[in-house]
């Protein structure tokens, strides 16, 4: 017997890590755009989701991919609403992987696609520190959670650049300090666009549908240009 | 409780490299953690043990040895180097927000202890 030490140097989800990468690569040769849309459970990303569609339908090719832990009531709305829906159930399992993004990919025709919205689990903490090979991530905070949300689960506000306020209009009959939140995101993601919504009432929805449509516009320039 | 995949993700890494060095068994898996992902020291270590035992001989019993690691940036614009928090990134000396993570968000195994 003899003891040895093994340089290993790995990403714990190198696994994942690299699948990302595929999928990445994968989405960037079709010129797509995609949105990892992360939240708690019940802070309106199907809502989002839907006044989102309605916006750019006409325009735009859209995919979304559902996942919950049980059950496809979202992914029903969202073809009702006129764009191709991949249900993913977990089955228990609080966040998505790789490899079930690869699997619903496969089932979309990418030629026939320009915007894919990945709906992740509602979960605020488990879902962060997977990579789906997103164009970019995008999470959403309701007022009814209340203003201190930002200090309590920091990691989801942090690392993605858009950030979705969501219900404001019913900021009359919560207790939401907004100059907090604000606060409170510019220490720690001082840099991330914050747009005030309500997804349900169609408020604030332009600059957000203005966003979203350069970013797919710049997804499908570097497609065209390799 | 995705803390069941980060574990299947190190032995899935740990596992394979083991067995390209001809190992009898695993001793130690040693690993490096920020602070700033969203991965709880104790519910991994509750974990480990449980999925070592799934996975046979090779891992049972391995002990899993962690490194916390604080969040350090520096300053783009005045070169400030800067340990701080979860909660604040901005640079402290001139307050930009143009601040680069040189540390804290590791998710990394960096070594293994193995009887050869």
């Amino acid at each position: 017997m003899s003891l040895a030490t093994i340089d290993v140097s790995q990403h714990i989800l190198g696994k994942n890590e690299a699948l990302a990468k595929e999928l990445r690569d994968l989405y960037a040769k079709h010129g797509i755009c995609v949105v990892n849309l992360l939240s708690g459970p019940g802070a309106g990303k199907t809502s989002t989701i839907l006044a989102t569609i309605e916006a750019l339908k006409d325009s735009y090719h859209i995919a979304v991919i559902e996942g919950d832990i049980a059950s496809d009531v979202d992914a029903q709305k969202v073809k009702e609403h006129g764009a191709q829906a991949v249900q993913i159930n977990t089955g228990g399992l609080c966040h998505l992987e790789g490899a079930m993004i690869k699997r619903a990919t496969e089932i979309l025709d990418l030629n026939q696609t320009d915007l894919i919205i990945i709906e992740n689990v509602g979960n605020l903490v488990c879902t962060v520190d997977f990579d789906l090979g997103e164009s970019f991530k995008a999470m959403i905070l309701s007022v009814p959670e209340g203003h201190d949300k930002p200090l309590k689960y920091p990691g989801i506000f942090q690392a993605r650049n858009v950030i979705l306020l969501n219900k404001i209009d019913t900021l009359p009959v919560f207790d939401f300090d907004t100059d907090a939140f604000y606060r409170e995101i510019d220490d720690l993601n001082p840099n991330a666009q914050i747009f005030p919504i309500s997804a349900t009432k169609h408020d604030g929805m332009d600059a957000w549908i203005t966003y979203l449509t350069q970013r797919i516009e710049e997804a499908r320039s570097v497609a065209l240009s390799e | 409780m995705h803390e069941y995949s980060i574990v299947q993700g190190i032995l899935d890494a740990v596992i394979p490299s083991a067995q390209q060095a001809n190992a009898n068994r695993v001793l130690a898996v040693r690993l490096r953690i920020g602070d700033m992902t969203e991965v709880v020291t104790e519910s991994l270590m509750f974990l480990w043990d449980i999925a070592c035992e799934e996975r046979g001989e090779l891992v049972e019993g391995a002990e899993l040895v962690v490194e916390e690691v604080k969040p350090r940036s520096a300053c783009v614009v005045c070169g400030t180097e800067f340990e701080h928090d979860r909660l604040h990134v901005r640079c402290p000396k001139c307050g930009s927000a143009q601040t680069l993570l040189l540390q804290g968000r590791e998710l990394e195994i960096t070594a293994i202890d193995v009887d050869v």
